[in-house]
């Protein structure tokens, strides 16, 4: 068992994961091309569950806070965006690679911005009364979505919306008899670059830094003469824009969205946390990337079991390691 | 006597105020769900009663999780529903039969058992706050599976069946010297009423075996297990043993209510017993009636039902009085209800976490 | 005597339900090692959490070189010049031991001569500067725990039972290097261990139960063997 353990450990050891269920994977598929499809899709959902888990596992590294209203920043940047994206539709529609990327950034932008706001507000008036009390956090925050989701029900209604995508990112790229759409290329890329990101604020600058050492223990990030509790708004502001962004590409993936996105993905975002562990970006990466490849799978495989799936997977991982794959603190 | 003493004995008499009210709107609750036949014989008020009558069921079975035991679950509505649907698909398949109707029961009780057992066990031993995670996670799954697998469950649409005869409102109970239908204060005595006092006397059995179970040893444990869980383990106590019994527990008792929920609907589908919105009422109502206080469920569940059948029809006349001014009537409309709901929840939780029973009962001196 | 560094009056803090402190009251004056000694649960920890900040008293007053400090919050009560080493050490195991020690330093830079006296004083801390903190020995933990108290100079070190589970030879190296640290600031060492504290200590406080029940000189103490048997049985006997 033991040596079993030290081949897992030197051949990548869980980061291997993500590798060793496309392996299965195309064993089970067959169709290489159908597989390449699959794999990119997943990888793209990966990256864009990746956005809106992250933020939401520092949060909780850091204070210790669970935020359950976490998927109402993932509804309204999807409808932030597809409204801005709706606005626009003159630089959408156009034949311009410029407009269409203006267009994009526009809407991309009012979603964070608005993840920026709306998550400064949760902060300061639904969590802050409530830090280190879980019963009633959980509670508040489950209220608060309720509230949320029924504001976004007031402005944008109850009926689907479709979401215009950029002209740009509409076609797909057909490589041999291997199809993939841009907008996944594109949201992979964008995934990588918010990961890319933030390792490097966590690891190279000093907020990072001090915002690793809160997660491992807080009181002695506050010992050493630092306001924890100041940059404890930042995080949840970035989370929160993060969450934002990823409901944004969600959305032009989905193409049609209802006020539900949000509670929606906040499952999926669940199980990624729980598989990844708490507190770690790498976790959230590696979580995300194995429930969106694991869903995109077996939806093709064995289209009902889908969801099912991803919470196979994370009660087996639970069973493994109770605290996840990555937790931040060891 | 010092200021302090008498500062104390005013609050003990409040406290007994308090209690007294409770008591007395619990009373008369039990007193108006006993003769509801009689008292609101309209099919719409006698909905209402038997829905109260479940619900008063699945909050309490919910208390002892959140109020009792301090562990948030968001998967009550899933042993509900697991309930609902072993009944609905045994008289599907079987006809409306007792055995049938027994069948499902057992099947669904066991079912819940080993989901339970198997999420208690797996999530109970690590941060509890893994636990709401794992539940909503495991809740929304069998909420899919339920619409998806639509050969077995009806998906969205749901299952239509029929029930024991002796429901049948054409069942003569008793009957008079003619021959017809006995009527009892100018109500009929038929299979309508054997069925709502099936859901009512159903309800008040499991209310009391919950009630045993709150004075029981192992009521105390879990308070001491909610009150300082290190140093219940120090004191020998197995904390996920208790946690995932007061689960079982909970979800046994929870999927009995479903079982009463589908007979008494003829009907079972998502929205009436799986959905995402039940799990809200049930949440709404615990921390409305008071947590942590077995009577709390009954004044919580009440509340919210009527609510819920009355209030949207003011809110329908207030958004139609206020037709002219902007917002105001999109605010107001019945279906923007939830959005009232849950500023109100919100508050609740923080200004007054013990709910309405809970604030009542408040004990004076501490 | 000079006045002073730290003052504790008549302070009671309450964690939870219980009420662990019951008017503590203490002077520790500048310079030198002080320490508190008391068993298992008399109240040492809450003691110093009290001044940190990390528990709120709820009655009382404490001041630091005149200035009342009660009431103030953690990262305040830091920036007035006081490190605090946890019983716990308080390392961060996911970063490096340089990015530890930088965490420390209030504008993240080192002053390069001080540094080079910390390596002088714990060599291991050069040798495993590059290296997490979670892969160094609990001696070395130890060892960052108190180098991150000083390097900047501090008026006032709070140190929670640092010999805990250490092996002799290192608890050797810890009271020469704090007879060094007590030359420029002040420490105050929460202790059970009575052959370190004895060896580091100009004055001492025992508490039980939440209160002070003795001060005085730590000299006077070791000699005194009466009053030794008298307050150890209540110090030292959950110890053995």
């Amino acid at each position: 068992m033991k040596s079993l353990g030290a081949t897992f450990e030197r051949f990548g050891g869980v980061n291997m994961l993500p590798v060793l269920i496309a392996v299965i994977a195309l064993v089970l598929i067959g169709s290489p091309s159908t597989w390449i499809t699959l794999t990119v899709a997943g990888l793209a959902m990966g990256m864009m569950i990746f956005l809106m888990a992250s933020g939401l596992s520092l949060v909780f590294g850091l204070m210790d806070v669970l935020n359950f209203g976490h998927s109402a920043f993932v509804s309204f940047g999807a409808f932030v965006a597809a409204s801005v994206l709706a606005g626009l539709g003159a630089w959408v529609a156009a034949d311009s690679v410029f407009l269409n990327v203006l267009a994009l950034l526009a809407a991309i932008i009012a979603a964070a911005l608005f993840g920026l706001l709306a998550g400064w507000f949760f902060e300061q008036v639904i969590i802050k009364p409530v830090y280190r009390d879980h019963l009633r956090q959980i509670l508040i925050t489950m209220g608060a979505l309720i509230v949320a989701e029924q504001i976004i029900l007031t402005i944008w209604g109850g009926s689907p919306i479709s979401v215009a995508r950029p002209h740009f990112l509409a076609g797909s790229l057909i490589i041999g008899d291997v199809s993939i759409e841009t907008y996944r290329i594109f949201a992979f890329a964008l995934g990588l670059a918010a990961y890319v990101a933030l390792y490097f604020v966590l690891n190279r600058t000093r907020i990072g830094l001090l915002v690793r050492a809160g997660v491992e223990n807080r009181e002695m990030v506050e010992a050493l003469g630092f306001r924890i509790d100041r940059l404890f708004i930042g995080v949840f502001m970035a989370g929160s824009a993060l969450a934002a962004i990823g409901g944004a590409m969600w959305a032009g993936y989905q193409t049609l969205i209802t006020p539900a996105i949000g509670s929606e993905m906040m499952i999926i975002v669940f199980i990624v946390i729980i598989i990844g562990g708490l507190g770690s970006i790498e976790g959230s990466l590696l979580g995300a990337l194995m429930v969106g490849l694991m869903g995109n799978y077996v939806a093709f495989l064995a289209p009902k079991m889908s969801l099912a799936s991803n919470m196979l997977l994370m009660m087996a991982i639970l069973l493994w390691r109770p605290y996840g794959l990555r937790p931040a603190v060891q | 006597m010092t200021d302090a003493t008498l500062a104390a004995t005013g609050r003990q008499a409040i406290g007994r105020t308090g209690r007294f009210i409770v008591y007395a709107i619990v009373g008369l609750i039990g007193v108006c769900l006993f003769l509801a036949p009689f008292l609101f014989p309209d099919v719409r008020s006698q909905e209402v009663a038997s829905r109260i009558c479940v619900f008063i069921v699945l909050v309490a079975s919910y208390d002892l999780l959140i109020g009792y035991t301090g562990i948030v679950s968001f998967a009550h509505t899933m042993f509900f529903g697991i309930g609902a649907y072993g009944a609905a698909i045994a008289l599907k398949l079987m006809g409306p039969t007792w055995t049938a109707l027994l069948t499902g029961s057992v099947i669904a009780l066991v079912v819940s058992l080993l989901l339970a057992a198997l999420v208690g066990m797996l999530s109970l031993r690590v941060k509890a706050i893994f636990f709401a995670m794992v539940t909503l996670a495991a809740a929304s799954v069998m909420a899919v599976l339920a619409s998806q697998l639509s050969d077995f469950t009806g998906g969205e649409d749901g299952i239509i069946y029929k029930i024991p005869k002796l429901f049948s409102p054409a069942t003569k109970l008793l009957t008079d010297e003619n021959g017809k239908v006995l009527k009892i204060f100018g109500v009929s005595a038929n299979g309508k009423m054997a069925l709502y006092y099936f859901v009512f006397f159903g309800s008040l059995l499991l209310y009391l075996v919950m009630m045993r179970i709150v004075a029981s040893p192992l009521g105390t444990v879990l308070e001491a297990v909610r009150e300082n869980e290190m140093r219940a383990e120090a004191l020998g106590y197995r904390v996920v043993f208790y946690r995932t019994a007061i689960f079982c527990i909970a979800a046994l008792i929870a999927t009995c209510a479903g079982v009463m929920r589908a007979v008494w609907l003829k009907y079972t589908g998502p929205d009436t017993s799986l959905s995402f919105a039940i799990m809200i009422d049930i949440l709404l109502m615990v921390v409305i009636g008071g947590m942590g206080t077995m009577l709390g469920a009954i004044i919580g569940a009440t509340l919210m039902s009527l609510a819920q059948y009355y209030l949207k029809d003011l809110m329908e006349i207030a958004s139609e009085a206020t037709a002219g001014i902007p917002l105001l009537p999109d605010l107001l409309a019945p279906d923007r209800w939830l959005l009232w709901l849950g500023i109100l929840f919100v508050l609740l939780v923080y200004f007054f976490p013990a709910g309405i029973a809970g604030t009542l009962m408040k004990k004076g001196a501490h | 005597m000079s006045a002073p560094i730290l003052k504790l009056d008549d302070v009671y803090t309450d964690i939870a339900q219980y009420h662990v402190l019951h008017g503590v009251s203490m002077e520790i004056p500048e310079g030198g090692v002080h320490v508190l000694l008391g068993r298992n649960g008399a109240g040492k920890t809450t003691t110093l959490r009290t001044i940190m900040g990390l528990w709120q008293a709820r009655q009382g007053a404490i001041t630091f070189r005149g200035k009342a400090i009660t009431g103030l919050h953690t990262s305040d009560i830091a920036r007035h010049g006081i490190a605090y080493v946890p019983e716990n050490m308080g390392i961060f195991g996911g970063l490096t031991v340089e990015e530890n020690m930088r965490l420390a330093s209030t504008d993240g830079q080192f002053d390069p001569e001080r540094l080079k006296w910390i390596y002088t004083l714990f060599p291991a801390l050069e040798t495993f500067w590059t290296k997490s903190a979670w892969s160094l020995s609990g001696g070395q933990k130890q060892m960052l725990a108190i180098a991150r108290a000083i390097i900047e100079k501090r008026d006032l070190i709070l140190i929670d039972e640092p010999t805990k589970g250490l092996a002799p030879a290192i608890i050797h190296n810890m009271i020469s290097a704090f007879r060094e640290v007590a030359q420029e600031t002040t420490i105050l060492l929460v202790e059970q261990n009575f052959l370190f504290a004895k060896s580091l200590g100009q004055t001492v406080a025992v508490i039980d139960d939440g209160h002070i029940v003795h001060t005085g000189s730590m000299a006077a103490l070791v000699e005194d063997q009466d009053l030794q048997t008298r307050l150890l049985s209540l110090s030292l006997d959950a110890h053995q």
